[in-house]
């Protein structure tokens, strides 16, 4: 893209922390996303928490790039690398797989993300060792179960090495099971130094998971401390109420 | 992936590469008409010339008409067509260089082997073909400015019986080539003009028959004339010249009257003459 | 699979006994010897008939393969992005793929004319000037087809592939390999309007024996020379070369499913 091949270092160049000034976004006159400002902090798992609508799935993918807010920016601690394939990576709510086996789509992504040949293999291979997908590599990833296809995305992300990791809902649509194996592979990932920011309905997951945790509602950001003194000691009234589960007002 | 695009790509175009090697390098175009290249002639002549003279011909077959403007527009270096008066105009006007005679067979009335306007008791062709106006009985036409259709208009006009009054209940257009029409004059069982050639070498006859023939206007001369290379330089003129001359020798007269179909001589040679 | 063999098989041999009875009830009299002639052409493998098949094949293989190379970018590049005048030109296409053949050859025949443009080449009556009627006759089907064959794809692709940053050609050469299955019916479809049409061919290649001339000028030639023997026996090749294309197809079809 706009930034030549670089090699991806995470010590010596790192892009975090994300910072958000004064973010908005708006789409037909309707108001999205309202004057957003926030540094995350560099280390830690980060999750994001709020009602439906409350605009969180649009935060992380202003935050990863793929829409560009109305007013405010995204600013990063390096701009230029964090443009760079594969510094930054998202797993969406319903896993996108190529028509292609498992260990092509991995592929891809290393080749699209410009990772050094000679370790593809290495990477594949420990990629799908950490998802337990070992003896699935050969299968192609649209007949894979949602569960094994969901972590077949994470072990994509898991095999570029990226600073900063986006999950939208990455359980939404999984049995228990499923969802152990997922978080299990997302615990995996964050303990490599990958920031983890990670939108979930799920309040146990994110008290499980969450270093931080974030509070959204009708479009801002309410509410954004450790994850520990979000749960126990909420400071804002609708934060309480979404926690009680008497979050009527929204609707 | 790209190893196998390029795998694919690859053995598409080897496949596409085995070819080619039935067309010399050496060439001239021919533009002659439907109905010379019907009769089969062509099939016998040009294999011989191309031998003796390594110079491969390239026939493109259309009416006389279309055949003349191809020529003028410089996409055919030689013409042999059969329409006199057209040949003599392309020449006068600097299109060609000169005009020889080559050959003459004659054109037949074919029609249905009852003749409902008793044409072949006619005394000449003009009585035979104010007969099928009055009695009103299906003639098809070439109706495609070539040269037979040209010389079928003639007759017409010779007989009295102008466009007006070949009413389109009974005068059919086919727009086609000479087989073409014939296969049109067979499936609705109608008169209509051939050369002879043609109509030896054509295959569905059904209830069609010759019903005259013989009478001097129906006379089929053919002529061949060299592209006028001053107006357009491309022309493989000394390529052209080798063919008309070899078209006008001993060699390639008696091979024109040596061409036979289904027994009977096609062409008469008359370069000279 | 094996279905499908059958249906293809049952067809041939329906196609080839309804052209042998369309044959009979126009020609009585020796129906059958003639048609048996044509078997005898085409199982002999006579060198006549293997030089046009083989022209043929060259000519419209060569076509869908250029405008595949030209078309396929360009059908992916309107389903990926949205520009002005973009539905126009999607209009402009799927009009085009019902272009008339002969006006397509008569435009490429003004072009290549001495008297034309591109006179300077001498390219009328070659194979050259056949290919490039039929890859213009060809090109809308195989863009119009691509845009609507990847259209469904890029929605599907387009996050994930804004977020692997990919670039626009990266981006439309991976939706062209997720899309190869469908595309390869929009490759057949191209082949066979190319092989199947005579209008344009005849008028820039003037059905040159040996040189330019095809299966369809050839059976349109032999067919005004009422020598129907050698033109049923191209047809026949014909059908059956568009039949086996197909059954390939369907074949290759078979393992999509397997991936989705």
């Amino acid at each position: 893209m706009l930034v030549p091949n670089q090699d991806v270092n995470h010590q010596t160049n790192s892009i975090l922390p994300l910072t958000l000034e004064g973010v908005h976004y708006q789409v037909d006159g309707l108001q999205l996303l309202s004057d957003i400002s926030i540094q995350f902090p560099p280390k830690g798992t980060i999750t994001i928490v709020g009602p439906n609508g409350a605009g969180k799935t649009l935060l992380l993918r202003i935050c990863h790039g793929l829409l560009s807010p109305s007013q405010g920016r995204i600013l990063w601690a390096d701009n230029a690398k964090a443009l760079v394939p594969g510094v930054q990576s998202m797993v969406f709510q319903r896993p996108v797989m190529l028509r292609r086996s498992a260990t092509d789509n991995l592929m891809f992504a290393m080749k699209a993300s410009k990772v050094p040949v000679e370790q593809r293999a290495v990477r594949l291979e420990q990629a799908l060792e950490h998802a337990k997908l070992s003896s699935l590599k050969d299968r192609p990833a649209k007949k894979m179960s949602g569960g094994e296809q969901q972590r077949l995305a994470l072990a994509r992300c898991f095999a570029l090495q990226p600073q900063i990791l986006f999950l939208d809902e990455p359980t939404a649509h999984l049995d228990p099971v499923s969802i152990s194996h997922v978080e299990r592979l997302i615990h995996t990932i964050a303990e490599t130094g990958c920031q983890i920011v990670m939108v979930t309905h799920d309040l146990a997951q994110a008290r499980r998971l969450g270093s931080f945790t974030a509070f959204m509602k009708g479009g801002q950001l309410v509410e954004f401390s450790e994850t520990e003194t979000f749960f126990t000691n909420p400071q804002s009234e609708a934060l309480s109420a979404f926690l009680r589960g008497q979050d009527f007002n929204n609707n | 992936m790209n190893l196998r695009v390029v795998c694919l790509l690859g053995s598409l175009f080897g496949l596409l590469g085995v070819n080619s090697s039935y067309s010399e390098d050496r060439f001239i175009t021919l533009a002659s008409t439907t109905s010379t290249e019907n009769s089969g002639l062509f099939d016998h002549l040009l294999p011989v010339f191309t031998k003796e003279s390594g110079i491969e011909v390239r026939v493109v077959a259309v009416g006389t008409g279309k055949a003349i403007r191809m020529a003028q527009t410089g996409d055919a270096d030689v013409l042999l067509v059969h329409h006199r008066a057209s040949e003599e105009v392309f020449v006068e006007e600097g299109y060609g260089v000169e005009r020889f005679d080559v050959m003459y067979n004659d054109f037949v009335i074919v029609g249905p082997d009852g003749d409902p306007a008793s044409i072949a008791t006619k005394s000449n062709v003009s009585e035979a073909l104010q007969a099928i106006a009055e009695n009103a009985v299906i003639f098809a036409s070439r109706g495609d400015d070539s040269g037979t259709h040209k010389k079928e208009l003639s007759l017409w006009d010779s007989a009295g019986i102008d466009s007006s009054k070949r009413d389109s209940s009974w005068y059919r257009e086919t727009g086609a080539g000479m087989g073409a029409t014939l296969n049109v004059a067979s499936g609705i069982n109608s008169y209509t003009l051939t050369d002879r050639a043609t109509w030896l070498k054509f295959a569905n006859k059904g209830a069609l028959k010759i019903l005259l023939e013989g009478e001097p206007p129906l006379f089929n001369q053919y002529g061949v004339i060299k592209v006028n290379p001053e107006r357009h330089p491309h022309i493989k003129h000394a390529d052209g010249q080798v063919l008309i001359d070899w078209l006008i020798s001993e060699r390639g007269q008696s091979l024109i009257n040596d061409y036979q179909i289904v027994g009977e001589q096609g062409f008469f040679a008359n370069a000279g003459k | 699979m094996q279905i499908n063999t059958y249906i293809a098989g049952f067809l041939l041999i329906y196609i080839a006994k309804l052209v042998k009875y369309m044959y009979r009830i126009t020609f009585m009299n020796d129906s059958a010897s003639s048609f048996q002639t044509a078997l005898q052409l085409v199982t002999s493998g006579n060198p006549e008939l293997v030089e046009i098949v083989a022209l043929s094949l060259k000519v419209s293989l060569s076509a869908v393969v250029f405008a595949s190379l030209l078309g396929m970018p360009v059908g992916a590049l309107m389903a990926m992005r949205s520009f002005p005048g973009r539905a126009a030109l999607i209009t402009l296409f799927n009009s085009l793929m019902g272009l008339p053949p002969v006006v397509l050859g008569l435009v490429v025949y003004l072009l290549l004319s001495r008297a034309g443009p591109l006179g300077e080449y001498g390219l009328l009556f070659t194979p050259e000037a056949m290919i490039l009627a039929q890859t213009l006759l060809v090109l809308p089907i195989i863009i119009a087809l691509t845009r609507q064959a990847l259209s469904d794809l890029h929605v599907e692709y387009a996050e994930h592939f804004h977020s692997l940053r990919l670039s626009m050609r990266a981006e439309a050469f991976a939706l062209l390999w997720e899309g190869r299955y469908a595309l390869l019916t929009t490759l057949l479809a191209g082949f066979g309007r190319a092989s199947a049409e005579v209008g344009a061919v005849m008028i820039v290649g003037g059905n040159i024996n040996h040189v330019t001339r095809v299966m369809t000028t050839s059976i349109a030639m032999e067919t005004s020379r009422g020598d129907f023997t050698l033109a049923l026996a191209l047809g026949i090749v014909l059908v059956s070369i568009v039949i086996l294309i197909n059954a390939m197809v369907s074949v290759v079809q078979m393992r999509e499913r397997r991936h989705q």
